[in-house]
């Protein structure tokens, strides 16, 4: 049984499940808007030079988010 | 997006929303979609040159408005923001669902991107809920067919209930067959039956006790909402749409004494259920989202699973530790230094050809016998001035322009906002502060008006105040002058005509 970590630890290139959402409010709405509703499958794709923001595809789409909002992300499953 | 004579000075006074209508029984269209599937483009192809934009009143929001003629029958379009979803967290969002929910469209469009459509999916559900005179036009069908994806037109009308149609609007591939669609959505005596996203059982009972009386309520009062759409919202309970809604009714909820006692059984039937209010607005969303992802699987075929592979390649060399900003700087380097020096051998044509004709222009104006004080001031003032300005900024616009409309085109300019976020973070701006900044080198003007794309007002007005510290074309001009002027010699004071 994984445990629940932060969207923002996952290296890159792999994969995870959402678990919950920890934001609240707009950015709360946002983000199920785009598809991070619990159960939902998400790969981290790539880092920026600087680190932060990171691209992740979801539901077939390249998004990026910043580690303050995806530090709020709960994901478990860590895999390739 | 533009300023145009119509939409700036007395004529920005808010006017309330007016769809100009060339004729009485001109159908009005609203044209939605998510930012970014060609929207715009479907709409330009449509309307042509018959359109204009102002904004939408009393907000900073960009409506464009165009009309086309079909079979005989002229359609308003109305160009709603680009949104993800009919939330109102935003005020494009906002100003997009008080439209189609209250704006007395005669149906709706929504333009979606077959690359990407079960995340288009979210706002084509939400918008058949509120009306289902609509139809979904998938757009960049020529990218789609690049990457081997597969869209099942048929199979995605069975499962939504409206009309669906491909099209490459950049290509105008099935405008025509969105125009009959469009014609016969509106002239259909029965709407089209949506099949609309199914909520859990609580939630669905909760509406069950609903939307009864309110089909009749609303029947009574002859007013086109969906019951079932004003229940959602009733439950949802949201305080901006509430209190619109209640505007757009012509009996006062409150006073409803049956509707509230209806609407108590049904929140606490969600009570009973475990549902409070705010786990009730993550129910519908997922609902809505689960939802689309079932529609879409059964409708998009991939032939590759990994059709995104060179994309993903190329964006490890624009985005990736070592590589990612070298090529940034390299690329900006390349515009710049093609915009300097590719613009050099145009600017001095232009300006020895401007110099030709000038001599012309004075041959003229001694033929005429024209006083000296007129040729000074008209052409030796108003023209020369003039045509130094063509000569030394058109060049470099001609080609600064174009080359950073081709890196939007080839979507690149994301990366650079992608690469560059956290620099800008520190200083408590955008990463897409880059993106307007590279448009301020072309034109400050230019590039503010493109800070819309800033979601945070704090970040917004950051980069428009920052933005004039960007030399933009007209700002390259004095060292070009001065180097240019060796040819041409500048305005010497003991030109200038004595006064009679």
């Amino acid at each position: 049984m994984n445990r629940s970590v932060s969207l923002n630890t996952l290296p890159e290139g792999s994969r995870a499940r959402v678990t919950s959402l920890l934001s609240t409010g707009s950015m709360r709405r946002r983000l199920q808007d785009i598809g991070l509703i619990e159960g939902t499958n998400v790969q981290c794709l790539q880092k920026s030079p600087s680190g932060d923001p990171i691209a992740y595809l979801i539901r077939g789409a390249v998004i990026a988010l910043r580690s303050e909002d995806s530090r709020n992300i709960l994901v478990e499953g860590n895999y390739n | 997006m533009g300023l145009t004579a119509g939409s700036t000075g007395a004529n920005a006074i808010d006017s309330g929303l007016v769809i100009k209508k060339e004729q009485e029984n001109d159908r009005v269209i609203a044209l939605a979609g998510n930012p970014n599937v060609g929207k715009s483009t479907v709409f330009n192809e449509l309307t042509g040159l018959n359109q204009h934009t102002g904004n939408w009143p009393g907000k900073t929001v960009t409506n464009a408005q165009g009309s086309y003629q079909y079979h005989g029958n002229g359609y308003i379009l109305v160009d709603l923001p680009g949104t993800y979803s009919l939330t109102a967290h935003s005020t494009e969002e906002e100003v997009a669902r008080d439209f189609i929910c209250f704006g007395g469209a005669d149906a709706a469009v929504i333009v979606c991107d077959a690359t990407c459509l079960e995340r288009n999916l979210n706002l084509v559900l939400q918008t058949i809920e509120i009306t289902s005179r609509a139809v979904v036009c998938v757009n960049l069908l020529d990218e789609a067919e690049r990457k081997n994806i597969r869209v099942d037109f048929q199979q995605l009308e069975k499962n939504l209930g409206v009309p669906v149609i491909g099209a490459s609007a950049r290509s105008r591939r099935g405008l025509e067959e969105l125009q009959e669609k469009i014609e016969e959505v509106c002239k259909s005596k029965e709407p089209p039956k949506a099949i609309l996203p199914r909520y859990t059982r609580p939630i669905e009972e909760a509406l069950e006790l609903l939307t009864p009386y309110l089909e009749q309520r609303l029947a009574e009062e002859k007013i086109p909402f969906h019951p079932r759409w004003v229940a959602l919202r009733l439950l949802d309970n949201e305080p901006g749409l509430m209190a619109t809604l209640q505007e757009n009714l012509s009996f006062s909820l409150a006073d409803d004494l049956e509707l509230q006692k209806l609407l108590e059984q049904a929140r606490q039937c969600l009570a009973e259920a475990d549902i409070p209010e705010d786990r009730l607005k993550d129910i519908l969303v997922s609902c809505i989202i689960l939802h689309a992802e079932y529609v879409s699987s059964d409708s998009v075929y991939y032939k590759k699973t990994d059709y995104n592979a060179t994309d993903r390649k190329i964006d490890k060399i624009l985005t990736s530790r070592w590589t990612g900003i070298p090529v940034m700087l390299l690329l900006l380097a390349v515009i710049f230094w093609l915009t300097i020096t590719g613009a050099n051998y145009p600017s001095q044509l232009l300006s020895s050809g401007f110099a030709w004709l000038e001599g012309k222009l004075t041959e003229f104006f001694i033929w005429a016998n024209a006083p000296g004080w007129l040729h000074g001031a008209l052409v030796l003032g108003v023209y020369r001035v003039l045509t130094w300005v063509i000569s030394v900024m058109l060049p470099p616009m001609a080609i600064f322009f174009p080359l950073f409309t081709l890196l939007e085109d080839l979507g690149y300019l994301p990366r650079v906002a992608f690469n560059l976020d956290k620099h800008f973070k520190k200083s408590n701006a955008c990463g897409k502060q880059a993106l307007t900044m590279c448009m301020g080198f072309g034109c400050n003007a230019a590039g503010i008006t493109g800070c819309r794309i800033i979601d945070s007002p704090r970040e917004r007005l950051i980069a428009i105040i920052t933005n004039n510290f960007v030399p933009c074309n007209g700002r390259f001009a004095p060292p070009q002058l001065l180097k240019q002027n060796s040819k041409t010699a500048p305005l010497q004071f003991d030109d200038l005509p004595s006064l009679p």
